[in-house]
């Protein structure tokens, strides 16, 4: 508890010519007065109590305010020192209680933010969290990639017309890979209409639609009359990528498909390519990738089909092929997928779980 | 294509101990996929062939059982009980001695049973681990081998068979010759060549008077006749276990020799029971409705684009699909006439799926043989039936041969190596082009090349490319990235698609596609009218299920079926977008089928767009349990109506389209909880609260709530244009009104809206009453207004009288009152 400033009597005015003592000006009046003011500073707990004993040391009752008054009774010479000293005493009162103000209204603070201290591990998952699925931001991913490079994204409709779907693309009425391809016909029997069973024909509708330099990558969904099991599904999705320009060759081919491996598999993937037979590319080959985050290990991975554009396709397009040669390429999402992300099941894929999807978020 | 490799082995000179891991990696170079590596499994222990000596029927068992006597090879016969009947005494067969082990961990003692210690056992193919057949034991015939000798080598227990995928192009690699002489050329070895034959000198007349009418369909046609074949012969154990490893099913040795020779060279054929033939043979395609029953007992009517091997009676066979049953060749057949013809491939084609009759035939003639073997094969079968069912050659073979000659390719030497980015010398392109047995003429420049007989499928510069290039291999093709001319990016459209994927995900929805396969009873389900043009569908001729034979007109179903599947699964909160095309029945035109050796007029090619139906790609959402969650920070809400109505503002939104909402009427929404969704004048789509009886009869939640549009009828976004902003104070003023409940409150916001003018910044609907405190049928709506000027601080007055005006025009409007 702070003690109070003692009252100390105001002196009778003072004759000019008459210098006397005044006992408020002491030094060791002045210095009593700063040493109680201090100690009440000092004892207030609080800022309530600060605020409750300022005006005993520093209000205009107080001691050396009172003093202050006295300096006109003494004569100039006095006055000028007394002046100083109060001065001097008034200015530690004041820079002490500045202090203490300071540091009781740190702590205040302090405790206030104290008590609003809260559980910051509590949940706030009050906002429903969406996602979009796997198959299509890998999709745009990898079409994000092929845009980068200067390819335009082109379109086709899944219910298609046999001629595009199959004659187009070198694929004749009674070819064996024609019954091979496991087709959904539509109604009636002359309708000419199928399901696609590849994106190719997205190949043949921008050939037909304009002349090379043809870039062009075509993703969408694409059937077959496979039952759904483990690792078949009816309705699967594709991403087609064509090429049609002056000079091209495997070689390009290769370097476009490395391109894309690496960014989607890193920087050590790459393709392996094996022989094969498609009607609307010759030379064919399937390619295998090299997935060095494969979850039993880095392994080849058959991944898609390529090969060079069959001149019978550029003819039936319109395109001349002894100016231009081109490349294509088609790969499988769901088996991107399956790979990437260590799928089992391909009904996983088709069954539309959130539990599922929602793993992926927004933008995988 | 099964391919042991023994036989192969007899074929190429393959290098001493190559691994199997070798000759695997150079199938697959080759273009001929490994589907599998099969080796039979593994059998340790003695097993030996034997001669069975003597056989004591024993009785009195529930089954006939044989006490045997077989000569292994010891100084004594073993005695071995056997259950099988099968066999004689005389017969040679694999016995399994005790200590053996057989395939399936199947430990051999010897063991009493029956009353007898039978030391051993006779075994089955099955019980041998080399096929399926367990009918009776293994008999391996009467000689050719002596008793006592390791039975491991007999039964190729040690060898190994690659099953070979062969695409459809390649028709010379359905036989062991095709695959010889790629792996010879692909290796560097020599091989022979199983179809280079010395033809015997037969003399006499031909074997049968045979027309080929149909040159076109048939431009070989060989025939060679046979008599004295002892129809009983078994076939020798070498050549059925060739058919058991290539998975063919060993018949008669007549059957089984075709199916070999088959195999060998590539050459399907056929066997006339010769005394059936009747009269002389054309060859001519059937007139439609002619009938001919087949070898399967099916009697099939013809169309005329069936071609037929016909004798005086009519059709006694359909060409290169299957034979007829009045020819069929049987246990008392001792005459045969063999058939080995060059079929064009697309009739072939044509007919097996036609009749539904695929068959290793079918599948070799559909891909082209190797008109030039014709005759070395029905010699090669020849020669196997004399040797192994006494038969012998009458007269001279029928060779009905009108092939045109083989044209020449030009070839530019530099082709393969430019298409290839390669620089092939032209010395390695004629090399490639030599080991597929193409003749080349001339170098450096342009080369003359004929493809080979068996190779009816190199026509064109690409096609000898190709093989160039697969000879030469692809690891030496380098990797170059092209240089594409500067693209334009993704189109508004695919944009548009993919912000609209976005916002709903980043709002709460799962995505999730659906097949769009559906069924009536789903769209019955929804409760939709008869006459609702949802249900003008397409359909698909050969669904997976009759339950789902059309596409979807609408994404509901499938999304709901989704909603539904989670919900089966335990999920109680569960929002579901998802957008895809969607297709609309009704009449069209047929798309035509043009011609592909150009491209098709532009007349042809505007009829052939446009028979394809219009695929619009729809947006769809549905959303059930508590769209926002509880949690300790207090209830959650339900998903409701509003959000599904909601969801549309979202997509509309980053479609950057201004939609409208009005009271709307369509199934399969709640009557009263339906908001129809418009663009402009145009009705785009509907979102609200499903019709109760719809969520009761497809099991869903009650209160589940949908919203589905067409994303293409959203007009082309336009660029926004920047608002000026205002840097002076807003005028803050609420207003509840009180107005009739019938009244939309979207259009009094609009009023109010207009009434208060352009002082006006923002209006917002913040609280909705209905009670005791209103009259019936009243509600209060209470709304915020902001008040902002573009070039000064408002005054109070000025905020006054545009709220005012606000006011009035609700009042004059609606009959609002302004509430105290």
């Amino acid at each position: 508890m702070g003690g109070r400033a003692e009252w100390l009597p105001v002196s009778g005015a003072n004759d000019p010519y008459d210098p006397k003592q005044v006992a408020a000006l002491s030094q060791e009046a002045l210095d009593d007065a700063l040493a109680l003011g201090v100690a009440a500073f000092s004892n207030a707990a609080d800022l309530e109590q600060l605020a409750a004993v300022r005006p005993d040391h520093l209000g205009d009752r107080a001691p050396l305010l009172l003093a202050r008054r006295e300096l006109g009774a003494l004569p100039p010479a006095a006055r000028s020192d007394a002046g100083k000293r109060l001065n001097s005493v008034l200015g530690d009162l004041k820079t002490f209680y500045a202090e203490r103000l300071g540091q009781l209204e740190a702590e205040r603070d302090a405790r206030a933010l104290a008590e609003e201290r809260v559980d910051v591990t509590l949940p706030w998952d009050r906002t429903p969290r969406g996602a979009r699925h796997p198959l299509t931001t890998l999709t745009d991913r990898i079409a994000d990639i092929f845009v980068g490079m200067g390819y335009e994204v082109a379109e086709g409709p899944e219910l298609e017309a046999e001629w595009l779907n199959f004659d187009a693309l070198n694929i004749g009425p009674d070819h064996p890979s024609r019954s091979m391809m496991d087709t959904f016909f539509i109604a009636p029997e002359n309708s000419g209409l199928v399901l696609r069973t590849h994106t190719s024909p997205v190949q043949a509708r921008t050939m037909l639609d304009r002349q090379p330099p043809i870039y062009v990558v075509a993703p969408g969904r694409v059937y077959r009359t496979d039952e759904l099991d483990a690792t078949h599904l009816p309705v699967f999705t594709q991403v087609e990528g064509l090429a049609v320009d002056k000079g091209l060759t495997m070689a390009h081919l290769r370097g476009t498909l490395d391109h894309l491996a690496r960014q989607l598999f890193g920087a050590e993937a790459r393709t392996r390519w094996r022989p094969h037979f498609f009607p609307f590319t010759e030379p064919s080959a399937e390619f295998d990738v090299w997935f060095p985050e494969h979850r039993n290990g880095p392994q080849w991975v058959e991944w898609g089909g390529c090969g060079m554009v069959n001149p019978r396709v550029l003819r039936a397009c319109g395109i001349d092929p002894d100016e231009y040669s081109g490349f294509a390429f088609g790969m499988g999402i769901e088996r991107a997928l399956q790979f990437r992300s260590a799928v089992s099941d391909m009904h996983d894929i088709a069954e539309a779980d959130i539990r599922f999807t929602s793993q992926f978020g927004v933008e995988q | 294509m099964k391919v042991p490799v023994s036989w192969l082995s007899e074929l190429v000179d393959l290098p001493a101990g190559m691994p199997v891991e070798e000759l695997d990696a150079a199938f697959v170079r080759l273009g001929f996929e490994v589907e599998e590596i099969v080796r039979p499994p593994a059998t340790t222990g003695p097993l030996v062939v034997g001669r069975v000596l003597d056989i004591e029927e024993l009785t009195g068992f529930k089954k006939p059982i044989r006490y045997t006597q077989v000569d292994v090879g010891e100084a004594q016969p073993r005695g071995i009980v056997c259950g099988a009947r099968n066999f004689a005494a005389g017969d040679l067969v694999v016995a399994a001695l005790p200590g053996a082990v057989l395939p399936g961990n199947f430990a051999i003692a010897a063991r009493k049973t029956y009353d007898h210690i039978s030391d051993g056992m006779i075994c089955s193919v099955r019980e041998l681990g080399i096929g399926e057949d367990h009918a009776g034991i293994l008999v391996l015939g009467q000689d050719g081998f002596e008793p006592g000798t390791p039975a491991a080598d007999v039964l190729g227990l040690d060898d190994v068979v690659f099953d070979l995928e062969v695409t459809p192009d390649r028709g010379y690699a359905m036989s062991m010759r095709g695959i010889a002489r790629d792996l010879a050329g692909t290796l560097g070895v020599s091989w022979r060549d199983p179809a280079d034959l010395p033809l015997p000198a037969w003399s006499g007349a031909p074997a049968w008077d045979v027309t080929v009418a149909d040159a076109d369909r048939c431009d070989r046609f060989s025939m060679l006749a046979l008599e004295d074949l002892d129809p009983s012969a078994p076939s020798p154990w070498a050549l059925r276990q060739r058919l058991t490893q290539c998975g063919v099913r060993s018949i008669s040795l007549a059957v089984d020799v075709t199916n070999y020779v088959m195999l060998e060279l590539g050459q399907p054929m056929h066997a006339f029971d010769r005394d059936a033939v009747r009269g002389p043979i054309t060859v001519r395609t059937a007139t439609a409705g002619e009938r001919l029953t087949t070898l399967d007992g099916a009697d099939r009517r013809l169309t005329d684009d069936d071609l037929l091997i016909t004798d005086d009676s009519g059709p006694i066979g359909m060409a290169g699909v299957m034979g007829g049953a009045s020819t069929e060749i049987g246990d008392s057949t001792t005459a045969v006439l063999l058939e080995a013809a060059h079929w064009e491939q697309t009739g072939i084609s044509r007919g097996v799926r036609r009749h539904r009759l695929p068959s290793e035939a079918g599948k070799r003639f559909e891909r082209g043989t190797d008109p030039e073997v014709t005759v070395v094969a029905l010699a090669r079968a020849a020669g196997l039936l004399v040797e192994h069912g006494g038969a012998r050659v009458v007269g001279a073979p029928v060779d009905v041969d009108t092939r045109a000659p083989r044209q020449a390719i030009a070839l530019d030497a530099g082709l393969p190596g430019r298409i290839a980015g390669v620089d092939y010398t032209p010395t390695q392109v004629v090399e490639a082009l030599e080991a597929v047995g193409v003749t080349v003429e001339g170098d450096g420049g342009t080369l003359r090349v004929t493809p080979p007989s068996w190779r009816g499928d190199l026509l064109e510069p690409a096609d000898l490319v190709e093989e160039v290039v697969r000879f030469r291999g692809f690891d030496e093709i380098p990797s170059i990235l092209p240089t594409a001319p500067p693209g334009r990016g993704l189109t508004e459209r695919q944009r548009r698609r993919r912000s609209i994927g976005r916002t709903l995900a980043e709002a709460g929805y799962v995505e999730a596609p659906a097949f769009p396969f559906i069924g009536t009873p789903q769209l019955d389900a929804l409760g939709l009218p008869g006459d609702d043009d949802r249900r003008r569908v397409v359909t698909v001729r050969n669904p997976l299920s009759e339950e789902a034979p059309v596409l979807r007109t609408t994404l509901l179903p499938g999304l709901l079926a989704s909603l539904a599947r989670n919900v089966a699964r335990g999920l109680r909160d569960v929002a579901l977008f998802e957008h895809g095309a969607v297709f609309s029945g009704g009449e069209r035109a047929a798309a035509p089928l043009p011609g592909v050796d150009r491209r098709p007029d532009d007349a042809t090619l505007a009829a052939l767009l446009g028979a394809v139906p219009a695929q619009p790609w729809h947006v769809a959402v549905a959303v059930t349990g508590q769209r926002e969650p509880r949690g300790w920070w207090g209830p959650g809400r339900p998903a409701e109506w509003a959000d599904a109505v909601q969801a549309a503002r979202v997509v509309a939104q980053a479609a950057g389209a201004e939609l409208t909402v009005r009271a709307g009427e369509r199934a399969p929404w709640h009557p009263g909880r339906c908001a129809e969704l418009l663009v402009g004048d145009r009705v785009v789509g509907h979102a609200g609260e499903l019709h109760p009886k719809v969520c009761e009869t497809l099991g869903l939640p009650p209160r589940t709530s949908v919203m589905e549009l067409d994303a293409d009828a959203f007009p082309a976004p336009t660029v926004p244009v920047a608002p000026s902003i205002s840097t002076f104070p807003p005028v803050h003023m609420d207003a509840a009104l009180v107005v009739a409940k019938h009244h939309p409150e979207a259009e009094l916001r609009a009023a109010l809206a207009e009434g208060a003018g352009e002082l006006l910044e923002d209006l917002r609907l913040f609280d909705v009453y209905e009670g005791s405190q209103v009259p019936e049928g009243h509600r209060s709506l209470a709304y915020a207004f902001t008040f902002r000027a573009p070039d000064r601080t408002l005054t109070g007055e000025e905020a006054k009288a545009a709220f005012d005006g606000a006011v009035s025009m609700a009042t004059a409007g609606f009959e609002a009152t302004l509430r105290a």
